[in-house]
């Protein structure tokens, strides 16, 4: 069971990777968001850093909303899902793996990428870390959360439009906390507000590790048979 | 001699006649770059005088200015090569274009890191959101969305005349933006933008920067035609292996 | 496939797809080392009732029931589904394509090697599954079930696309899986020239 799980993850991972895959479209949209919006509230520097960890937050969750369409999708399109239905892995841990595989080449790629960005929005470089660790503890929960949303709109013709709008409803909590966590630090009293906020973030991708794919998989016996 | 000026041009567009002469031009090219580029460093380091203003900073200039010149320049290419690809229907062009635009890519994202290392001692910050990186900026993203086109089309014959309609949309669009941001920039923020003209330079510094010019551009049609020769082959193997999947039932 | 008391038990099944009775009251068994062939009009019913075999589609009234076979173990498990869609993956090669099935189904050793070899897909083997012609696709999504021993084949129209050398090596294929023992439910108008074939009649009247 170990190796059929690590087997879907891996061509998941690869496929998403590879040509057509869109793979990096994510980090692609996630970038031209974040570099327009000075472009609309103008080049002011403290108006951009006080802009910026929203800013950052709400461009990763709307990159990470474009690849989820696709998570299982895909499959289901080309006959693969009901193959993959009938493996020895049952269909929760089947979503788990396409949601780790959906982290790691969107999630991941993201939070490489919004320190990047955060010099572009004038983040000081001291709030760095903290916005990565907290991109680290928080973006788990938008793959399992999208899955939910994925499938629950599989087989539905402009699919990905409608798993967004019900899917951005469920990542509120990520982006209230994720921004709470950087801009504590801006306060100076990081200690309290910051660690708590972090922690929150942390509890929701658990949370969301254990429900999403239970939802998913629902959702996908509910769609599919 | 009987051939006419059509002809001529096609017959250059022949893969194999191509194929042998960048194979005889590469190496002279590559060392020609190799050379200019290390006089160019070397006049560019150690005998040019530093700046009266930025001090030994400036020197970053040497290889900024250039790489900055190169992805205009590539584009440049890259449009130039899209608009025979649509018009002449050249088989070499789009080759041409898709091969331009992951090195003006590269020069462009070099402008902007470089442009980045002098901005944080020059002005105290890494990023400014002055006119002239704005649109560095935007071109960096019409290469990268040019190159997210060409991947995310299976079929090369579709994938060129799609690219090449974007490259296209792009050279028309880059002078309107590029006004765009200029005029955006001067209505928020006045003459405390930092002027990267800087002041009329210096004879002993037009030298090496002249020099390192030639040799990026040097360097970029070496890399072009490096890849050039890559995608062609790459379109052989490709043929190569359809070829066999067909023939394999015999 | 060792064991020979593998029996599948379908009675009283019925089909009720958008409100309407596709089927009702199908009911046939099959032993170890029969085949079944469905025949019926378009519409009749031959694919839902493979899907609804292999778990993929929900049963309304009725029940199956594979007995004799491993008891750790649904039907879906012990079944193999070849439907109208390939499940293939364009960048992926032949080999990469039955190495990822063999991992993910729980294929013995050398069953990679046995599908390529069963479909004569062998010098296919590092091309990508985008290069492939409809019937070579077709092969390779095939080839599939020798990756990992099951014991029930569930076949919808298993020889569209294919030209007569891969029907007949088709047909070497499942005559294979019947003399170790296994099961064969087929939708097809092909003639298998299989020495235990029966037919299942479905449409206006049903026959068991």
């Amino acid at each position: 069971m170990r190796r059929a799980f690590l087997a879907l993850a891996a061509r998941d991972i690869r496929l998403a990777a590879g040509i057509g895959g869109g793979g990096g479209m994510a980090v692609f949209f996630f970038l031209t968001v974040v570099a327009i919006v000075p472009l609309g509230v103008g080049p002011d520097r403290p108006v951009l850093e006080l802009l910026a960890p929203g800013m950052l937050w709400v461009g990763l969750l709307l990159a990470s909303l474009l690849t989820l369409d696709r998570m299982f999708q895909a499959d289901v399109e080309d006959g693969s899902f009901d193959l993959l239905s009938m493996g020895p892995l049952p269909l929760e841990l089947v979503a788990v793996a396409k949601s780790l595989a959906h982290w790691v080449v969107t999630g991941l790629p993201l939070v490489v990428a919004a320190p990047v960005l955060g010099i572009l929005l004038n983040l000081p470089p001291e709030r760095m870390p903290l916005l990565v660790m907290a991109m680290l503890a928080g973006t788990p929960a938008l793959s399992f959360i999208g899955a939910v949303g994925a499938a629950l709109t599989v087989g539905i013709r402009r699919g990905g439009l409608l798993a967004s709008l019900l899917v951005l409803p469920f990542y509120i909590p990520v982006l209230i906390f994720g921004v709470g966590a950087v801009e504590a630090a801006a306060g100076g009293f990081e200690g309290q507000a910051g660690m708590q906020a972090m922690l929150l973030l942390g509890a929701i991708s658990l949370a969301s590790f254990v429900i999403g794919p239970l939802g998913a998989a629902a959702a996908l016996r509910a769609n599919l048979r | 001699m009987s051939l006419t000026a059509a002809q001529r041009f096609h017959a250059y567009a022949n893969p194999a006649r191509f194929m042998a002469l960048s194979d005889r031009l590469l190496t002279p090219l590559w060392a020609a770059a190799l050379l200019t580029i290390a006089v160019g460093l070397w006049f560019a380091l150690f005998n040019s005088p530093p700046d009266y203003q930025q001090g030994e900073t400036v020197r970053i200039m040497y290889v900024h200015v250039p790489s900055a010149w190169l992805a205009m320049f590539g584009y440049s290419v890259m449009a130039f090569a899209s608009a025979i690809a649509l018009i002449f229907r050249h088989p070499l062009a789009d080759v041409a274009a898709k091969s331009a635009a992951p090195i003006g890519a590269a020069f462009t994202f070099l402008a902007l890191v470089t442009g980045s290392l002098w901005g944080k001692p020059m002005w105290g910050t890494w990023w400014e959101w002055d006119a002239r990186m704005t649109s560095v900026l935007i071109l960096l993203f019409l290469y990268l969305g040019y190159m997210a086109l060409w991947a995310a089309i299976e079929d090369p014959v579709r994938a060129a005349r799609a690219a090449a309609v974007l490259a296209l949309a792009g050279a028309i669009n880059i002078p309107v933006i590029r006004y765009s941001v200029v005029w955006w920039n001067t209505l928020h923020q006045p003459a405390s933008v930092f002027r990267m003209d800087g002041p009329t330079i210096a004879p002993s510094m037009l030298l090496p920067l002249g020099l390192m010019a030639i040799g990026f551009t040097l360097l970029f049609l070496a890399l072009h035609l490096v890849r050039m020769r890559a995608e062609i082959m790459r379109r052989r193997v490709r043929a190569l292996r359809l070829a066999r999947a067909s023939s394999s039932e015999a | 496939m060792t064991t020979s008391d593998l029996r599948l038990h379908v009675s009283d099944l019925a089909c009720i797809r958008g409100g309407r009775v596709v089927f009702e009251g199908i009911s046939f068994e099959a032993g170890a080392g029969e085949a079944l062939v469905l025949t019926g009009p378009n519409g009749a019913g031959k694919s839902s009732l493979l899907r609804q075999i292999a778990g993929l589609l929900d049963i309304e009234q009725g029940t199956i029931a594979l007995t004799g076979g491993d008891p750790e173990r649904g039907i879906a498990e012990q079944a193999h589904y070849a439907g109208h869609l390939d499940g293939l993956k364009p960048p992926m090669t032949v080999l990469e394509t039955l190495r990822f099935w063999a991992a993910f189904l729980g294929g013995a050793a050398g069953g990679v090697e046995t599908a390529l070899e069963a479909m004569a897909l062998a010098p296919l083997a590092d091309l990508p599954a985008a290069y492939l012609s409809a019937g070579q696709k077709r092969r390779l999504s095939l080839a599939r079930l020798a990756v990992s021993p099951r014991p029930l084949w569930l076949l919808d129209e298993p020889s569209v696309a294919l030209d007569a050398a891969s029907v007949a090596r088709l047909r070497a294929f499942m005559a294979g899986h019947l003399a170790g023992g296994g099961i064969i439910v087929a939708a097809t108008h092909l003639d298998l020239g299989l020495p235990v074939a029966r037919e299942l009649r479905l449409g206006r009247e049903v026959a068991a």
